[in-house]
């Protein structure tokens, strides 16, 4: 009588346990999901920039989720790298515009070929390398996609694909 | 049920007692809650802290009277309603902003003189850890309340510190995204970070007040000598009149007398700042709206985190992190990494006096280099090595109280 007591008690425990950690576990999914972004941000997260009228060596800054994205049209004299968006004999760079540092915008200095970030000195040359100071990795590059002379930031095309496979961006 | 007397008049002393037990209430935390005569002014300090505490608790309920949550409205709702049209708003705001600052002051002396009494030893282990979460939890506080008024500093100390869960090389940008609820700092992030601020937070902090309290209910207050003091014995003296040869006195209304006069004289200080020098707490660049496509010239945060901010800076990305992740809980485990049994004034200790004033100059040269920029070579060099000395204190701390001598 003791022992069926207690089995029964149990039983009430475990099942009580039970039921409260399923109810814990979609209380914290529902928690969870409320704290994502919403759909309509996500929706914005998408931005077409056309190229066509780029000038050589003038950067441009678009943004993109909010954050600026440096385009650059690379003058016949620079130089050309692994990292650059190509389209047709343009040679492009296109990054996001925050310090691989502590994320402040750099400013790029024409004349030189560089950005100089003002709160800690780090330097990147015009293809986004890190070429002096505290920033530990080159200028991110954007998901994007190239659509004739248009480009679609936020969607990953096959140029974007493989740079991402070759490690040049994250 | 109890005994109820039928004569006593409502409201009335036995009255209320039979309700509520009044007499037990105030017995328990007052008049019988022993305090051992030889402390000096800087136990008052829990005092002042609970009184700031609630100074910033009303000056916030005022100014979120008119405060509007919304990237759009924030920043006029703070620099120009509340502080041009509300009738006094600018008080409320000055004395909720100097009270944010000036409350981690305090903080740090409570700690410090928590550290050099070893008031954090044995039998009291509990009073510190729960007081370094509700250091931890005013932190949050600060730093949410800081994003508020959506000024240049506010967006970017949002932008750098959120950007910190993305966990170096981890790049775990998916969680900082899931934190602020946009690719940036936006709307989602202004209002959740408001209801951290104005709910979770200080709720969280209530309770943990109550916790700090009730952690010290049992082991006592430390005193300045160290001396292990048998309260009821005491108590018993003193309740027997022999108030001169007790080592202790009650709370209320005798000890409080002296909280009160030490407050007395935080008040004067506090309020100075309040009405003459409020700029001090109030960063300049935070007087621009924030513009997520343009960064200040340099970024650091207000003076109380400087330290920890500069544990982050000299090292390498991942590194920093790291060495930053550990300064935030190494607190923590002050009680276990001190494994001296001596309960004492750190000047009457071994090596751990030269630790004690080590480690808080260490801290004080990591603050000023955190507010400096780090172009310059020296001073980021000087950081580096204050930065590694915090580390190095930490780890001769077990090997040099372990050598201690028990006094």
């Amino acid at each position: 009588m003791a022992n069926n007591t207690k089995g029964r008690r149990d039983f009430m425990g475990m099942a009580l346990g039970g039921f409260t950690a399923l109810g814990g576990i979609g209380a914290l999914y529902a928690m969870k999901r409320t704290w994502d972004p919403l759909p309509s941000v996500k929706a914005a997260g998408f931005t077409t920039i056309d190229l066509s009228a780029a000038q050589p060596n003038v950067l441009n800054v678009e943004k993109w989720r909010g954050k600026p994205i440096f385009v650059l049209k690379k003058a016949k004299d620079m130089k050309t790298d692994p990292r650059d968006v190509v389209m047709g004999d343009d040679h492009f760079l296109v990054a996001i515009g925050l310090c691989t540092h502590l994320g402040c915008i750099p400013a790029y200095l024409g004349d030189e070929h560089k950005f100089k970030c003002a709160c800690h000195g780090g330097e990147f040359d015009a293809s986004g390398h890190q070429i002096f100071g505290p920033p530990p990795s080159p200028l991110e590059i954007p998901p994007f996609k190239i659509d004739g002379t248009k480009l679609v930031l936020g969607e990953e095309g096959p140029e974007y694909q493989k740079m991402k496979a070759d490690g040049l961006t994250v | 049920m109890a005994h109820f007397d039928e004569n006593a008049k409502p409201f009335s002393q036995k009255w209320l007692d039979e309700r509520l037990a009044v007499s037990t209430l105030k017995r328990v935390l007052q008049t019988e809650y022993w305090i051992p005569k030889n402390i000096n002014f800087l136990w008052a300090m829990g005092m002042v802290l609970a009184a700031t505490f609630g100074i910033l608790l009303v000056s916030g309920i005022f100014l979120l009277m008119y405060y509007k949550p919304d990237t759009n409205l924030a920043f006029d709702s703070v620099n120009y309603t509340i502080m041009s049209e509300v009738g006094y708003g600018w008080l409320w705001r000055h004395i909720h902003g100097v009270g944010a600052s000036v409350v981690f002051l305090i903080i740090y002396i409570h700690m410090f003189v928590g550290i050099y009494y070893g008031s954090y030893k044995r039998g009291r282990e509990l009073i510190w850890l729960s007081g370094m979460l509700l250091f931890v939890t005013f932190s949050a506080e600060a730093f949410s309340g800081y994003m508020l008024p959506w000024g240049q500093m506010s967006y970017w100390a949002g932008m750098v510190i959120t950007n910190l869960f993305s966990g170096g090389s981890l790049e775990a940008y998916g969680l900082v995204e899931w934190i602020r609820g946009d690719y940036v700092p936006g709307d989602a992030f202004l209002t959740r970070f408001f209801m951290l601020h104005v709910l979770l937070l200080p709720l969280a902090i209530i309770g943990l007040i109550v916790l700090h309290f009730g952690t010290l209910r049992l082991p006592h207050v430390n005193n300045q000598d160290g001396e292990e003091i048998d309260f009821e014995e005491a108590a018993e003296l003193y309740k027997a009149g022999k108030v001169k040869e007790s080592k202790v006195i009650p709370f209320s209304p005798v000890f409080l007398s002296k909280d009160v006069f030490v407050m007395g004289v935080y008040f004067i200080f506090f309020f100075y700042l309040v009405f003459y020098h409020f700029e001090f707490a109030m960063d300049p660049v935070n007087f621009d709206p924030a513009d997520g496509l343009k960064t200040p010239a340099h970024i650091y945060p207000e003076w109380y985190f400087l330290w920890s901010y500069e544990i982050l800076r000299p090292f390498s990305k991942d590194l920093g992190l790291i060495a930053f992740g550990i300064a935030q809980v190494i607190f923590f485990a002050l009680p276990f990494l001190d494994r001296s049994p001596n309960v004492a004034p750190a000047s009457r200790r071994g090596l751990f006096k030269y630790w004690f004033w080590a480690m808080l100059i260490d801290m004080i040269i990591l603050t000023f280099m955190g507010k400096l920029p780090p172009t310059d070579a020296l001073f980021a060099n000087i950081g580096l090595i204050a930065a590694l000395t915090f580390f190095a204190l930490w780890i001769a701390l077990p090997i040099i109280t372990k050598k201690e001598k028990k006094l």
